[in-house]
């Protein structure tokens, strides 16, 4: 197994560990504190299970108080803490390190406040996604983003690594959706953003926490906007016979001014397996299926589903089909919010991507992935959100076979690395964490990163929440406040002065 | 209308003199304002400033591609050259970015940059709906206060590569960092759009009206009360009598028909209905976003308020008890606008909304020793405020840029 390079463990923290763990049972009283290693073993791992590692000991806090005596505490001790949701993310966010408390924040589970005159929910972090919308159905509310992981993601972690999901390109993403947030940074301090009303006031701490990935501070509640149920959706299936063509479609529907409540691509590989695990009734026989999801009033639904059809035909579809009511718009999209476990059962094991490109390139890259599928001799499985160019190609592998991990960890790279050069970017929704820590330089000079780091300075100068993920170097915040400036040595001769 | 005492202006042309110009600046330790077209510029302090970088020659749309909803261009780019593009492809910034002009009396100076409605995170009517500029912004290219030329995001709309600092500096009055290239995304304008007026409710009824009809499925992008007081300065005293609440909807022509009936028979026997065509409708939310009714060349203190939308007229109530003013309420801006009888009353307001389940208060207009007494933006709770100022210590550590701006 590859393993990523993570800070060299503190050994005085580690020698101290019994001393440790006892203080934090005093802040942390019951069950709180978990210590023994068979009961740490479920915490070893998040969604990107290659990479495991034993954390110091785990902390499951209940109270604000003790999150920000806990915070406190490690930062008077230089202890280092790795922030936990459900343990969903698939790029390492939430892989505990050797020398750092994993601070769990399941027991966070309570809905607080529900407002239908005002449309927002007030919840803990640890309430799933999905809870959300559960807490909010009965009165015809939900909670727009969807992760296809809704079932178990914690709001807390989907405002870490502001997620995305397949109803994000007309409804926006975490970020667009999360009112306000109150959170405990390292020094303990508890602070409030935003909230019921609008524009958390001076600068936009909201914007800069949300997608931060655990690394500013630790969430412990979050305000979300809820919306009303459109009163029809109808979800299509269109295939195609090549992936080409399906993305042409994409593009017409959208260059006509149509924006659907979600366009999810699938290939070949990854319908077909699809059907096999859930039997969405999606077709064997085309190499390219889209999901096209149109929301709002009936009238206007019909005329929508009228002109996509259209354009579907017009760009060669094979079949279309329009779900007849809600119980089969639910199974169209079972099988896309099913595609990884079925792609799961198709290989021993599988890697995802999560790129994102601008649309249009969309046939350059899928030939790009084609070359480097064969040169790897890797196959791989494709599943789009195609609307917004987030690509989740599956590299499907076997870990047990000597070199295969790393050969599908290269693979990666490189699709990755072909979604910057085309004016893309490496991770779309699911983080960079561990996983692309190292390739953040492909987007980002020195200078772009060294900013990055500053704004993590102002809110944890030691450097102690969740270390090793996202940034490839831990830079001493002593350093980067240093600036050199020669005095006087810019006349500036070139600048237009009035 | 100078508002401040700078007196030399660098106009730099390009990125490199926008890096030269703040290099400067730092070792010389010479504070500067950044201006766009000044639009915005009696907001906030008088700044005490001997030098300005006006951003105005760093202007062009550098990319547009309808079909992929992206529009990129220099930050001095005139806004209205942005929507005048945008509107020849039927497309536009989602957001619909007030402008601050009428309001301030600035009506001679230019529509507004680009980068100063991301540096001022403008936003609409459709503000709850359609999020503000720091939704749609993409990507950024910026000079921090340091020197350093940096960018983040890029021009696609997934995206989580490292944090989020075009949102991060949105709203940040050019304190931080100047913006020398913006990304938005851009979306398809509404084939049309309709208004239903309902008229003759009282400021609380009013409330409860436009949380039922934005809570229904109707789709209602914006919503506003237009009490008595203030009916007669929209639409040229267009409106019909008494106080009116505005719903609009857009969308497909069968549509928006089909969705203004629902609401019709939703509130049968609630106040009187009319219904508002496209052109009418366009133009009163303009008025309501660019706060039309006081719009009067005058100097009362005007504050711009958010808190929760059901408050809106709780804080109202409770203000006119005490004080004289004027109010209506862009309730889908997520919105009050107060205009005072008399003194800017900042303690009385924002203790008001303090007890009302919090929100904040920006006073956008005043006289001039009006605003240099009081705190234009909402003071913020100490552990906030030590936050504020690390970050700006990162990124402006000389403090060099628009210094007070923000107090
Ligand atoms: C099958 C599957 C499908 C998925 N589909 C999607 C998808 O469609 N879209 C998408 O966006 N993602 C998807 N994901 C990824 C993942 O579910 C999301 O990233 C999710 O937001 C993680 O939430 P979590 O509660 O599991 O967080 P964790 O995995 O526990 O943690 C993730 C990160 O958040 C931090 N964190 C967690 N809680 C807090 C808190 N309270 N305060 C501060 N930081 C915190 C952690 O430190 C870590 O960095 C998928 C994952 C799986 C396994």
């Amino acid at each position: 197994m590859t393993s990523p390079e993570m800070p060299e463990p503190k050994a005085e923290v580690m020698q101290r560990r019994d001393r440790i763990v006892a203080d934090l049972k005093t802040i942390v009283p019951g069950e709180g504190v978990v210590d023994a290693t068979n009961q740490m073993r479920a915490f070893e791992t998040d969604g990107l299970t290659a990479y495991r590692q034993l954390p110091l000991v785990v902390v499951l806090p209940e109270t604000v108080r003790q999150v920000s005596r806990v915070l406190k505490y490690c930062e008077t001790n230089g202890i280092r803490v790795v922030p936990r949701g459900s343990g969903t993310s698939l790029s390492g966010g939430a892989l505990p390190l050797e020398d750092a408390v994993l601070l769990v924040m399941s027991r966070f589970n309570k809905v607080l406040d529900i407002d239908y005159a005002n449309r927002t929910a007030v919840v803990q972090p640890g309430v799933t996604n999905l809870g959300i919308t559960h807490a909010v159905e009965g009165r015809g509310f939900y909670y727009a983003p969807d992760p296809s992981s809704q079932i178990a993601c914690s709001i807390g972690g989907n405002v870490a690594e502001n997620a995305g999901g397949v109803h994000c390109l007309k409804y926006g993403l975490t970020t667009n959706n999360v009112l306000g947030v109150e959170m405990v940074l390292i020094n303990g301090d508890v602070v409030r953003l935003g909230g019921k009303h609008l524009d958390a006031e001076g600068y936009d701490f909201l914007g800069l926490m949300t997608g931060s990935e655990g690394l500013l501070g630790v969430v412990t509640e979050v305000t979300v906007r809820i919306l009303q149920k459109p009163e029809t959706a109808r979800a299509m299936l269109v295939g195609f016979p090549s992936s080409e063509q399906a993305g042409q479609c994409v593009a017409e529907i959208i260059g006509a001014g149509i924006i659907p409540g979600g366009i999810e691509m699938m290939d070949g590989l990854a319908i077909k397996a699809a059907e096999d695990f859930v039997h969405a009734g999606y077709p064997l026989d085309v190499e390219a299926l889209l999901i096209v999801e149109l929301d709002g009033p009936e009238a206007e639904v019909d005329h929508l589903i009228a002109e996509v059809t259209q354009i579907a035909d017009r760009n060669g579809a094979a079949m279309s089909r329009v779900s007849a009511d809600e119980a089969e718009r639910q199974t169209f999209w079972a099988g896309r919010k099913a595609a990884f476990p079925a792609v799961g059962r198709i290989s021993p094991d599988y890697y995802c991507m999560d790129g994102t490109i601008p649309r249009k390139a969309l046939p350059e890259v899928l030939a790009g992935m084609r070359r480097l599928s064969e040169k790897y001799g890797l196959a791989v499985a494709n599943v789009f959100h195609a609307g917004d160019g987030n690509l989740h190609p599956l590299i499907l592998y076997d870990a047990n076979k000597p070199g295969q991990l790393q050969m599908a960890e290269d693979f990666g790279s490189d699709i990755l690395r072909l979604c910057v050069e085309v004016g893309g970017v490496l991770t779309g929704e699911h983080g960079v964490g561990v996983e692309k820590r190292d390739l953040m330089g492909t987007m980002f000079n020195a200078e772009d990163l060294d900013q990055q780091i500053r704004v993590k300075c102002a809110f944890d100068e030691q450097h102690l929440l969740n270390p090793g993920k996202v940034f490839p170097q831990l830079r001493r915040c002593a350093e980067m406040g240093r600036m050199h400036i020669s005095k006087g040595q810019l006349p500036f001769p070139d600048i237009p002065r009035f | 209308m100078p508002d401040t005492a700078s007196s030399e202006v660098f106009r730099p042309a390009d990125e490199s003199q926008v890096l030269d110009a703040v290099k400067w600046a730092l070792s010389e330790r010479a504070p500067v304002e950044v201006l766009g077209h000044g639009s915005k510029r009696s907001i906030g302090r008088q700044m005490q400033v001997a030098h300005s970088i006006d951003l105005t020659d760093l202007s062009g749309i550098t990319l547009y591609e309808p079909e992929e909803l992206v529009l990129t261009a220099k930050a001095g780019t005139p806004l209205s050259d942005i929507e005048k593009l945008l509107g020849e492809n039927d497309q536009e910034l989602q957001f619909e970015p007030m402008d601050y002009r009428p309001l301030l009396g600035a009506r001679e100076a230019g529509r507004g940059t680009i980068g100063a409605v991301l540096a001022t995170n403008l936003s609409g009517p459709r503000r709850l709906k359609s999020g503000a500029a720091r939704d749609h912004v993409l990507g950024i290219r910026a000079v921090t206060g340091r020197g350093d030329l940096i960018k983040s995001g890029g021009r696609v709309v997934k995206n989580v590569t490292g944090y989020d600092l075009s949102r991060g500096l949105s709203g940040s009055w050019g304190t931080l960092a100047l913006f020398t290239e913006v990304t938005f995304k851009v979306l398809p304008r509404a084939e049309t759009e309709a208004t239903l007026i309902v008229s003759g409710l009282n400021d609380a009824e009013a409330a409860d009206l436009m949380a039922a009809a934005m809570g229904s499925d109707a789709e209602v992008s914006s919503a506003a009360h237009l009490p008595e007081s203030v009916r007669g300065r929209f639409l040229n005293g267009g409106l019909p009598g008494g106080a009116a609440t505005a719903l609009r909807l857009e969308g497909f022509a069968p549509s928006v028909d089909y969705r203004i009936e629902k609401l019709i028979a939703m509130f049968a026997g609630v106040g009187s209905h009319t219904r508002l065509e496209t052109g009418t409708s366009r133009s009163l939310w303009r008025e309501v976003r660019d706060v039309a009714p006081f719009c009067d060349d005058g100097d009362r203190p005007v504050w711009r308020v958010s808190v929760a939308p059901s408050a809106g007229h709780q804080l109202v109530a409770a203000l006119r008890l005490r004080v004289g003013v004027d109010a209506y309420y862009d309730w889908q801006g997520g919105l009050v606008w107060l205009r005072m009888e008399s003194e800017a009353e900042p303690q009385m307001i924002r203790q008001t909304i303090a007890a009302l389940g919090g929100g904040h208060a920006t006073l956008v207009r005043a006289d001039r020793p009006t605003r240099d007494a009081v705190d234009i933006f909402q003071p913020q709770e100490a552990a906030l405020a030590a936050l504020s100022q690390r970050l700006k210590t990162q990124f402006d550590p000389e403090k060099i840029l628009n210094p007070g701006r923000m107090n």
